[in-house]
């Protein structure tokens, strides 16, 4: 332990002067065009964080934002100082550095080993609790706080169409959500064929869809406005264009999209389920009123309805 | 009569198809032609493809990465040209279903067929010489294993001209790699050419355990030995264990779409959910059984260039058996987002970090290494200080990620994506180059071009960060994997960025190419005639380059870690001391055609069961079963060196050395 990394650099090398600056008007008008070039970096950049999940919309979305900037902070904390000291260590001890000391046979130190076990296991024992009571916190389906008592949507992942369907009002849209901002959204999830991930980024949490099984999510807009939800698994050919908008709306507007969906002619029978079902890339929107209730269940269970077996109408 | 083959199969619409397909054909039609010509047929056949030498093995599997590099690279940059074009409203020039083939054959061939021949090589060229003994405990086997990877290669290859590659992703989950979803030959190219190859993979992991666990110099005991050994050894444990799994999950797919048999379908009781737990128990292991060995080339390299000891031996040793063990403890992390729940999620994110701690060790111990040394900076040691910063990185960004609601909204982005090449170029490839370059001038008596080693490095470090920084950026703005196309304008300056990447990794892997070409004509004057050109610690450097088929004519005695580098300090320490050098007549294995006909026969047998040509697969097995049986009943497995030219080679090598 004789070299401990208290005396890390035992001299100082020369170091060269540092020159006049140089200021010209032809430097100023240069300095200008930087600027310009660096703001408009910076705005590109700013603006592509928009709608990612650093810009989150809902109480989900934020807690897990935070969570980011944590790990990111306490590991950083850790990380720059190993980056550093590695080009530090690499550069000073280099053969051609007279005033760097060579210790070709230093090997073991017990306590700087201690150190080295000692500062990757305290982070992880922090990161650590972190995982396991942000695991439980935001775990997909436990409920939300709120005093609103949730709306049910009932997700469905066709090749390649969103289907949702709004148990409680009888409703559904195809490739379009819309929900109300400040009451929590409980969505239970299901596949009709290939596993798809439900993610809309601003607003937190994705999770899979998978045939014949049932996933649950729970998630808030707090503000409004449209956001983008899209499939995070691949699913085959149409994966790309399996996006869709979501539109946060004020209790009155959600309240308003429903009375226009009840009022359109189309209705989600057997018959358009089945085309709906089909292969294909995305169809665009559409709306169907009069629901069936037991639709979701069905085909949660396998047994999606047929062509063949007219829907029992509610 | 030919099975689901027909001209069909043959992509005659797609023009960039048909063209590589000609380039690639003309190109194999000229080398052939050449050997030919040049009547280089038996010194081929005779010196290397039957070669049970585990030196010449391991300089074929690293031709075969290096090889397979390209293939997989040129389906990167046609993935990073697409996605830098088809933006809002464009398509690019990819339609989904070639681009979907593209990204699950890049890969596939990244992981399997290149960075796995790329660790494979270095392990099967350097344990052996690094354990002082004369070659691995089963050579033919090692040559069987070798071609076995070959066979996976080449039927991998003839996907992209003899139908179709699976449009799966590299993994193939089911429902969508099933017969319902995935009705085409693209799965079973995917399944028949990783079963050949996992086979070779799994039969060089018992090959490698065996050597290291039971052929070890005298005196050598699991505290002496060098630590790329100890991490070749926790690798090939690890293919040991986590190979058959993979094998048998392939073989349940198998079943279900060749005899309607339900393991992984939506109905009849199947569950594909559990197809993604069993691939993951293999593919975690799996990130470690590459990961590891480059760990092990680190080490050596930063230990040799820095003049002095590993800091930390036993810590290391102690670390790399930890992430043997946890490496099985943690494939749930790759699907926090399937609803398992909180308290499964939480272990799985708090066992995952876990493995950052004898990780992070790992990177402190090297940090050490470099304190108090006199490092010479060549062109290996420029890749594990690239790795080491990279590293770190890729590191944190994993750690984030091991976090499950972290892991909620960054799962499947290209977050994921440049967090995964962040480890794996930052990690795998470059422990692969700083091998490559440490041990070239052992396997061929020269070294590689420094300057143009540099050049390579600067390359595809600069190429790495330009091309998955912005990936990063991506991700954390919703942009998720396998995309032929998306609608986000603001996202494309960052595709450009990162293709600008890919182009300075295109210019590294030319320059490697350029590098080679160069260093071979200008060998001469890089000869390394002392057989230690780094002024290395371990026995691989006590023997000439290129060393004798039989590697030590004397097998050395070991007293303690660095043996050579203490036999430097003390002369004659390797040796007993004082007594005569007396050689004896050895024997080492003869080379045998066992492995090209083994893989020969496999790749019939592929080939036939891909296509369904049930006749030809008959007859490849029954082939397969014949060169088996032939092996078992052969007698003159071995030829006798005898004692007289032993010497003699020692004594020139010895007087050879004394020049230089």
């Amino acid at each position: 332990m004789r070299h401990a990394a208290g005396a890390l650099f035992q001299r100082v090398p020369p170091v060269g002067g540092i020159g006049p600056k140089r200021v010209s008007s032809q430097h100023d008008s240069m300095e200008k065009h930087r600027c310009r070039v660096v703001l408009l970096t910076a705005t590109v950049l700013l603006s592509s964080c928009r709608q990612g999940v650093l810009d989150p919309r809902g109480p989900v979305g934020t807690a897990e934002r935070l969570m980011l900037y944590d790990a990111t902070a306490i590991m950083l904390a850790v990380g720059v100082p190993v980056i550093l000291l590695t080009l530090a260590f690499a550069w000073w001890f280099r053969a051609g550095n007279p005033y760097a000391r060579y210790r070709p046979d230093w090997e073991y130190s017990g306590r700087i080993e201690m150190i080295i076990w000692s500062i990757p296991a305290l982070v992880i024992l922090f990161l650590g609790g972190i995982a396991w009571v942000g695991s439980h916190q935001l775990d997909p389906p436990r409920a939300l706080k709120s005093n609103s008592p949730p709306l049910e949507v009932q997700v469905v992942s066709l090749d390649w169409q969103w289907l949702f369907i709004y148990p409680g009002q009888h409703v559904a849209s195809l490739n379009h959500l819309v929900i109300p901002t400040s009451v929590p959204v409980r969505f239970s999830l299901t596949s009709t064929s290939v596993m798809n991930s439900f993610f809309i980024p601003q607003l937190g949490s994705q999770i899979y869809t998978m045939a014949g099984m049932t996933t649950q999510l729970n998630l808030q807009a707090d503000h409004q406005g449209t956001y983008r939800g899209i499939s995070a698994q691949f699913s085959g050919e149409g994966f790309a264009d399996m996006r869709f908008d979501v539109d946060a709306v004020s209790g009155t507007g959600f309240q308003a999209w429903l009375s226009g969906v009840r009022a359109s002619s189309q209705v989600l029978d057997a018959a358009t389920f089945t085309q709906l079902a089909s292969p294909s890339r995305a169809k665009g929107t559409a709306t169907y009123a009069d629901v069936s209730g037991d639709l979701f269940e069905a085909i949660a269970a396998g047994h999606p309805p047929a062509a063949s077996t007219p829907l029992a109408r509610h | 009569m030919f099975g689901r083959l027909t001209w069909a199969a043959i992509p005659f619409d797609q023009p960039i198809v048909i063209v590589t397909s000609g380039v690639v054909g003309a190109m194999l039609a000229a080398i052939l032609l050449l050997v030919t010509v040049k009547g280089w047929w038996p010194y081929l056949w005779r010196e290397w493809l039957t070669s049970v030498d585990h030196k010449r093995i391991g300089v074929m599997y690293m031709v075969l990465g290096l090889v397979m590099l390209v293939r997989g690279f040129s389906d990167a940059i046609m993935m990073r040209s697409q996605q830098a074009l088809a933006v809002a409203g464009a398509a690019g020039y990819l339609p989904p279903e070639h681009y979907d083939q593209i990204f699950s054959a890049h890969g596939t061939i990244m992981i399997f067929f290149v960075a796995m021949p790329f660790v494979l090589g270095l392990m099967n060229f350097a344990v052996p010489l690094q354990l002082g003994v004369r070659d691995v405990a089963f050579p033919v086997l090692n040559s069987v294993s070798f071609w076995l990877t070959a066979s996976g290669v080449l039927l991998v290859n003839l996907s992209l001209f003899v139908g179709e590659f699976a449009r799966t992703g590299w993994l193939a989950y089911p429902p969508l790699s099933e017969l319902a979803y995935s009705p085409g030959v693209g799965v079973d190219y995917y399944l028949w050419s990783l079963q050949i190859s996992g086979l070779g993979t799994l039969l060089s992991g018992i090959n490698l355990t065996t050597t290291i666990l039971k052929l070890r110099a005298p005196g050598m005991g699991y505290s002496r030995m060098p630590i790329f050994c100890w991490t070749a050894l926790a690798s090939n444990l690890l293919i040991v264990a986590a190979f058959p799994v993979l094998t048998a999950t392939f073989a349940m797919l198998l079943l279900d779409r060749y005899c309607d048999f339900h393991f992984f379908t939506t109905e009849l009781g199947g569950n594909p959910m559990m197809y993604v737990n069993l691939i993951w128990i293999w593919g975690h292991p799996e990130v470690y059984i590459l990961i590891l060995p480059a760990f092990g080339v680190f080490s050596e390299v930063v230990a040799t260039f820095s003049g002095k000891p590993l800091f930390g031996y036993r810590s290391m040793v102690v670390a790399t058996m930890a992430i043997c063990v946890l490496s099985f403890l943690v494939w749930l992390h790759h699907f926090f987002t399937m609803g398992a729940g909180a308290d499964v999620n939480g272990f799985f994110g708090i066992a995952t970090m876990i493995i950052a701690v004898p990780t992070g060790v790992k990177i402190f111990n090297w940090l050490f290494t470099l304190y108090g040394g006199k490092i010479r900076f060549s062109v290996p040691i420029y890749w594990t200080l690239g790795f080491m910063v990279t590293f770190v990185i890729g590191g944190m960004t994993g750690v984030m990620m091991a976090i499950p609601p972290a892991d909620f909204v960054l799962h499947n982005s290209l977050f994921l994506i440049a967090h995964f090449h962040n480890t794996a170029i930052g990690g795998v490839v470059f422990g692969a180059m700083a091998g490559y370059t440490y041990w070239f001038p052992k396997a061929f008596g020269f070294k590689l071009n420094e300057r143009l080693g540099k050049a390579v490095f600067w390359c595809w470090f600069i190429g790495f960060y330009l091309a998955f920084m912005p990936l990063y950026a991506l991700g954390l703005m919703g942009a998720t994997r396998r995309m032929q196309h998306y609608s986000n304008p603001e996202w494309q300056p960052f595709m450009l960025v990162a293709l600008a990447g890919a182009v300075f990794i295109l210019l590294g892997i030319l320059l490697t190419v350029v590098q080679l070409v160069v260093s071979i004509r200008t060998r001469n004057q890089n000869r390394d005639l002392t057989g230690d050109p780094w002024n290395g610690r371990t026995l691989e450097w006590s023997i000439p380059s290129p060393p004798p088929a039989w590697n030590f004519a004397l097998l050395p005695q070991v007293e303690r870690t660095d043996a050579f580098w203490m036999a430097k300090q003390r002369p004659a320490a390797l040796h007993e001391s004082g007594a005569p050098k007396t050689y004896t007549s050895l024997h080492l294995p003869r080379s045998n055609p066992t492995g090209v006909l083994l893989a020969f026969c496999g790749t019939v047998l592929g080939f036939a069961l891909i296509w369904r040509i049930w006749w030809l697969a008959a007859l490849g097995l029954f082939g397969a079963i014949l060169v088996a049986l032939v092996q078992a009943w052969r007698t003159d497995q071995e030829i006798l060196v005898p004692a007289a030219e032993v010497e003699a080679f020692e004594r020139t090598s010895a007087s050879r050395r004394s020049f230089a």
